[in-house]
């Protein structure tokens, strides 16, 4: 089990080094996102304080999709999917070495991104750093839980890449509720946000056990 | 081919009119007027039995979603899809009759009301649920994934619910007056709860009839294939 999930996690950022697709690909959107919205929105200091953590959980959700859409995406071809499926190891391996990497992904993204966010809306972002951290991290890593298996399943269908998005925003929906409370909270707002960090925490475990669960489905022939 | 009489499906059928024209009288001349709404509250007798309908597909697309990752027998996934397109239905008719009571009542058409919200992603929720069986093509991975997807998708439920209503108690909202269980009357809830046993048979009725279809479609598959095997 750890074996599998460990070479997995090396092939995909192996992979992820070389061509630097899934980052490049998130990386970018996010920040166009960001850019969008500041013309659409043209905000003073104030509101872009108050909606900031929002806007950034936006752009981190679409880049996330764009980076989870890549994950499978990269194993459909050359027909690499029926290489994990003859992998005589257990399913649940197989898929904590995928989301794994792909929270390694999310992270890297969010974390280049805040200081540019921090630049372009002129918002300070240092009001409580560690528990910025810990929301990126719990975020990333609910994003990443269904956003993984779906990805597998959206690989399957006949619009590929268009379904994962429409699958995987509503079921999000408390992730971001909760890590944009939170992040809010990580700038410096004067809000109680014991409940976001145990939703945040109460959701990863359900949603990581969840899909650790199904994924042998998803995988199987 | 399938000729035999379905006494069942006509018995179902007959009592669900039956059920209908009585909950209409009681919707309409039994239930009192409603003293502050006026006569624009009776849309609550289809409002929330239609409501506890959603609810109760949805429900059932989790049960057969996980009894067919168990078993993997066909007639789950067929059963689980069916409820869902009821559910997604009946959602539909949920989201449209809300509005058209609150805006009366509340003054508004919609509310980020912890309730509303949840009708709302639970209905997001199911249509991607549709699309995703809608865009495959290989039956058995389709009943799968659809069947995960049902999983997860009721799994997910009590989490929105909790995230908008603690949500919507750090941001504030217009205060709605009156909600409606705040005390109703005898004949009020009789009206309700028959209205809500007469939904109930319309979704059964739906439901034998989405799966008489069913059969119907794959016994057309099962000749056809027969018909080019033939030829």
């Amino acid at each position: 089990m750890w074996r599998a999930i460990t070479t997995i996690l090396w092939k995909d950022l192996k992979i992820e080094l070389q061509t630097k697709e899934a980052f490049g690909a998130s990386f970018v959107f996010s920040l166009m996102v960001l850019v969008i919205f500041n013309f659409t929105l043209d905000l003073t200091t104030e509101e872009a304080l108050k909606m900031g953590a929002g806007f950034l959980w936006i752009a981190f959700a679409f880049g996330g999709v764009l980076a989870l859409n890549r994950s499978f995406a990269l194993e459909r071809d050359e027909n690499c999917v029926q290489g994990l499926q003859l992998m005589p190891v257990d399913r649940g391996g197989i898929y904590l070495g995928k989301c794994l990497a792909n929270v390694i992904f999310m992270l890297i993204t969010e974390i280049i991104l805040l200081p540019l966010f921090a630049v372009f809306f002129n918002v300070d972002i240092t009001g409580r750093p560690l528990y910025l951290f810990a929301v990126l991290f719990l975020g990333s890593v609910g994003f990443s839980s269904v956003g993984t298996l779906f990805s597998a399943i959206a690989v399957h269908t006949r619009m590929r890449e268009v379904i994962l998005p429409i699958l995987l925003l509503p079921i999000t929906i408390p992730i971001l509720i909760a890590a944009v409370e939170a992040t809010a909270y990580a700038f410096g707002a004067d809000t109680d946000p014991s409940f976001w960090f145990r939703l945040l925490l109460v959701y990863d475990v359900i949603f990581v056990t969840v899909s650790f669960l199904t994924f042998g489905y998803i995988l199987q022939e | 081919m399938n000729t035999r009489k379905d006494t069942m499906g006509t018995a179902l059928v007959a009592l669900t009119l039956v059920a209908m024209m009585v909950s209409l009288y009681m919707v309409f001349l039994y239930a009192p007027r409603e003293a502050t709404m006026g006569d624009v509250q009776r849309i609550f007798y289809f409002h929330v039995p239609s409501a506890w309908v959603a609810f109760f597909a949805f429900f059932l697309v989790f049960v057969f979603s996980l009894v067919y990752l168990a078993r993997s027998n066909k007639r789950w996934d067929t059963l689980a899809a069916a409820c869902a397109e009821i559910g997604v239905l009946f959602c539909t008719l949920v989201l449209i009759t809300g509005p058209i009571w609150a805006k009366p009542v509340w003054g508004v058409w919609w509310t980020w009301d912890a309730r509303l919200t949840l009708t709302l992603v639970l209905w997001l929720i199911y249509v991607a649920y549709l699309m995703l069986r809608h865009y495959m093509t290989d039956p058995e991975r389709r009943a799968t994934f659809a069947a995960v997807l049902g999983v997860i998708g009721f799994i997910d439920v009590p989490l929105v619910y909790f995230s908008i209503r603690w949500w919507r108690t750090q941001h504030p909202q217009p205060v709605m007056a009156g909600g409606e269980d705040s005390g109703l009357e005898a004949p009020m809830l009789a009206t309700l709860l028959v209205c809500i046993a007469t939904f109930t048979l319309l979704f059964f009725t739906l439901l034998r009839h989405r799966l008489k279809l069913q059969s119907l479609r794959d016994e057309v598959d099962a000749l056809q294939d027969r018909v080019e095997q033939a030829g």
